[in-house]
């Protein structure tokens, strides 16, 4: 292997430790917001009162589901960064 | 005007405008046919995966489950939300980085082998037809009860309509159908959602509604009085599920799994120009498709206060009209088991199997009699838990148009992921079985013409399964989720996340994951359904979550096979190294 492509593929396996971080980041709180919180926690989360819900309650029904938006518009931000970093984007 | 007429007006005109979109957008090429030409912009992309998603299930019938499981319910707003999170991260950006047409292409390549080709195209061939069923049945409902149409004449029209512009339009025809479909379904779904929001609590936002104080003056929280009405006849309070917590897990997550490993869901993402509009188109779809599940929540809740409190002990002869109107097409019944002409509603079937009706015969209040066996429970009454969002406007007294809105939306949501089924069925057999495995020197016009007669072919079979479901089929249809969960999701996930996957432990995993995931299915609800209580159970997991083990089945049979066979060649571990970077991306076009 010649030089410029081991460099190269150095590059690539910092930006993929990057991206596999960032996935571990966004999908620990995907876990805990929908199976944590809407699942295993709710009968503990339940003795709370959110809105007028109970907050297990809320959790399964309402709040995963705005925490799933956030996480999705989170990574598209998060990941376009990270491809500009290394310089492996595709921007126009 | 009266509500049948508007009717009529409201679903023609919803149907002229999908058949001039189709023929506005036809297909002239296979990459058109297959993946729109590959240059659809991603907020148009996200609206067209939400109708493409959001079936007649999502639309018809999760609202009702929802009202009458309560809390259990949450498995489908989580399980049919959290898998775009999983899309998004883990498959849409890489896939079309791949860039072709069909998931067993991406399988059959980063696999190498026509083998694991044809067994990715067994898996979406199950999958797709079990899910399509489903939609027939929406339909049929639909027409049968709004149109006054007979269910055969339902299926046919609805089919006539779906063969114009998925076979004509393909992908291309498919994808500005649904934009439309989409606007006409949310729009039909808010609307009463708004309206009965606003009478029970003076607030027209659902999500904000249900955590408000009725407006009866009682000062208590929707959800509070919900509690306390259902506990007093008997059953179990709202917000407290049935269902183990075990069960409940594996349940949502074999929904989340299954819907990141759903073909024409992923396909959908293969239209977009580049791997980071994938991304964001992801994050679209999830916006468009949130709108309809956080209303879906407070409209079961809505439906089921609103339902116990018109019909429980109230005399059949001052029952509303909806009432009479759903007796009439079988899917509620009142079986006066006291005799004091008065309906009681209480938990426990109030008799045994689905109602057979007597032909023509009444009762002394004027119901339909039935040939079923009473149980020995105080319940009186049957519903169809399908009929709560078509019921809803006419419970809450909305008028006329409101009601035409709701027939319009729902067979927008049953044609439109119909259509998207058949495309990846029909493309599944055009590409991957003739062009790329049986009949490779076949020309860009031939293939064409075999996917346009591949999807002929299966609209004619999902509208026979429509016609005449066959009793497996409702039984069936919520499983396509396992199945893909068991299959196709961990096939796609190692192809891209292991370079070490290779040929045999990829398709040795797959195939160990249908067989169990299938046999476990056959075995409780087909073969012997008596079986199918908690105490036979794999570890306390329902048919409807033993995705997850064959899920975990397919990773650990594939990574054991692959460890002790050779690795992939060295070609493929480039092509790995492509579809990880975004740059560079290209149109499919025809090799």
């Amino acid at each position: 292997m010649d030089e410029p492509e081991q460099a190269d593929t150095k590059h690539h396996a910092a930006y993929w430790r990057a991206n596999l971080k960032l996935l571990g980041v966004l999908l620990s709180i995907w876990f805990l917001a929908s199976f944590g919180a809407g699942i295993l926690f709710r009968p503990f989360l339940d003795q709370f009162s959110f809105g007028g819900y109970p907050l297990g309650f809320w959790f399964a029904q309402q709040g995963s589901i705005y925490v799933f938006l956030v996480l999705i518009a989170v990574y598209v931000i998060a990941m376009h960064r990270i491809e500009r970093k290394f310089d492996l984007d595709d921007d126009d | 005007m009266e509500t049948q007429t508007l009717i009529y007006i409201f679903v023609g005109l919803s149907f002229a405008l999908y058949i001039a979109i189709a023929v506005w957008s036809r297909a002239g090429s296979t990459t058109e046919f297959y993946v729109a030409g590959g240059g659809v912009n991603p907020v148009v992309n996200g609206m067209a995966t939400a109708a493409d998603w959001m079936s007649a299930a999502s639309f018809i019938s999760m609202a009702g489950l929802i009202a009458f499981l309560g809390y259990d319910g949450s498995v489908y707003l989580m399980g049919w939300t959290g898998g775009y999170v999983l899309l998004a991260l883990l498959l849409a950006p890489y896939l079309r980085k791949f860039g072709e047409f069909t998931v067993p292409d991406f399988i059959g390549t980063r696999y190498y082998s026509k083998a694991a080709r044809v067994v990715a195209v067994l898996c979406l061939i199950i999958i797709s037809f079990t899910y399509i069923a489903g939609q027939m049945r929406g339909v049929g409902i639909v027409f049968s009860r709004f149109l006054d149409v007979p269910i055969f004449w339902g299926v046919v029209i609805g089919m006539g309509i779906v063969f114009i512009y998925a076979v004509l339009g393909g992908m291309k025809g498919i994808t500005y159908t649904q934009v439309a479909q989409y606007c006409v379904l949310i729009f039909a779904y808010m609307v009463p959602a708004f309206f009965i929001s606003f009478m029970l609590t003076g607030n027209p936002v659902p999500p904000l509604g249900l955590g408000s104080e009725v407006n009866d003056g009682s000062g208590m929280f929707v959800l509070e009085k919900l509690d306390l009405v259902l506990t007093d006849l008997g059953f179990a309070a709202y917000t407290d599920g049935s269902k183990s917590m075990i069960d409940v897990f594996c349940i949502t997550l074999a929904l989340m799994v299954g819907t990141a490993g759903l073909p024409h869901v992923i396909v959908r993402f293969f239209t977009v120009p580049k791997a980071s509009d994938a991304r964001r188109s992801a994050g679209w779809a999830l916006l468009f498709i949130a709108l309809l599940y956080v209303t879906a929540g407070p409209v079961g809740a809505f439906a089921r206060l609103n339902f116990t409190q018109t019909v429980n002990e109230t005399a059949y002869a001052d029952a509303p009209e909806w009432f009479t109107n759903w007796e009439a097409n079988d899917l509620i019944a009142w079986r006066d088991k006291n005799e004091d002409g008065v309906m009681q509603y209480r938990p426990g079937d109030a008799f045994e199997g689905a109602p057979v009706f007597a032909l023509d015969a009444t009762g002394p209040s004027g119901e339909r009699l039935l040939e079923n066996a009473p149980t020995d429970n105080a319940n009186e009454v049957y519903v169809d838990r399908d009929i709560m969002v078509l019921a809803n406007p006419e419970i809450a007294q909305l008028p006329g148009w409101v009601i035409a809105l709701v027939a319009a939306g729902g067979l927008a949501a049953a044609l439109s992921t119909a259509a998207g089924l058949l495309l990846v069925i029909s493309s599944s057999v055009s590409h991957d079985l003739l062009k790329r495995t049986f009949r490779p020197d076949i020309t860009e016009k031939g293939e064409l013409r075999a996917a346009r007669i591949a999807a002929t072919a299966a609209i004619l079979v999902a509208g026979y399964l429509g016609i005449y479901p066959p009793g497996w089929v409702a039984q069936v249809v919520a499983f396509a989720f396992g199945i893909a969960a068991a299959t196709l999701f961990p096939a796609i996930v190692m192809g891209i996340f292991s370079k070490r996957m290779n040929r045999e432990g990829a398709i040795a995993g797959m195939l160990g994951g249908l067989v169990f995931t299938l046999s476990y299915i056959w075995y409780f609800k087909l073969w012997d359904p008596s079986l199918n209580v908690e105490a036979n159970w794999l570890f306390g997991i329902s048919p409807e979550g033993i995705g997850v083990i064959g899920m975990v089945l397919n990773f650990t049979v594939a990574l054991t096979v692959s460890a002790m066979t050779k690795g992939p060649p060295v070609e493929i571990g480039r092509l790995i190294e492509n579809i990880r970077v975004p740059r560079g991306a290209q149109t499919p076009h025809t090799h």
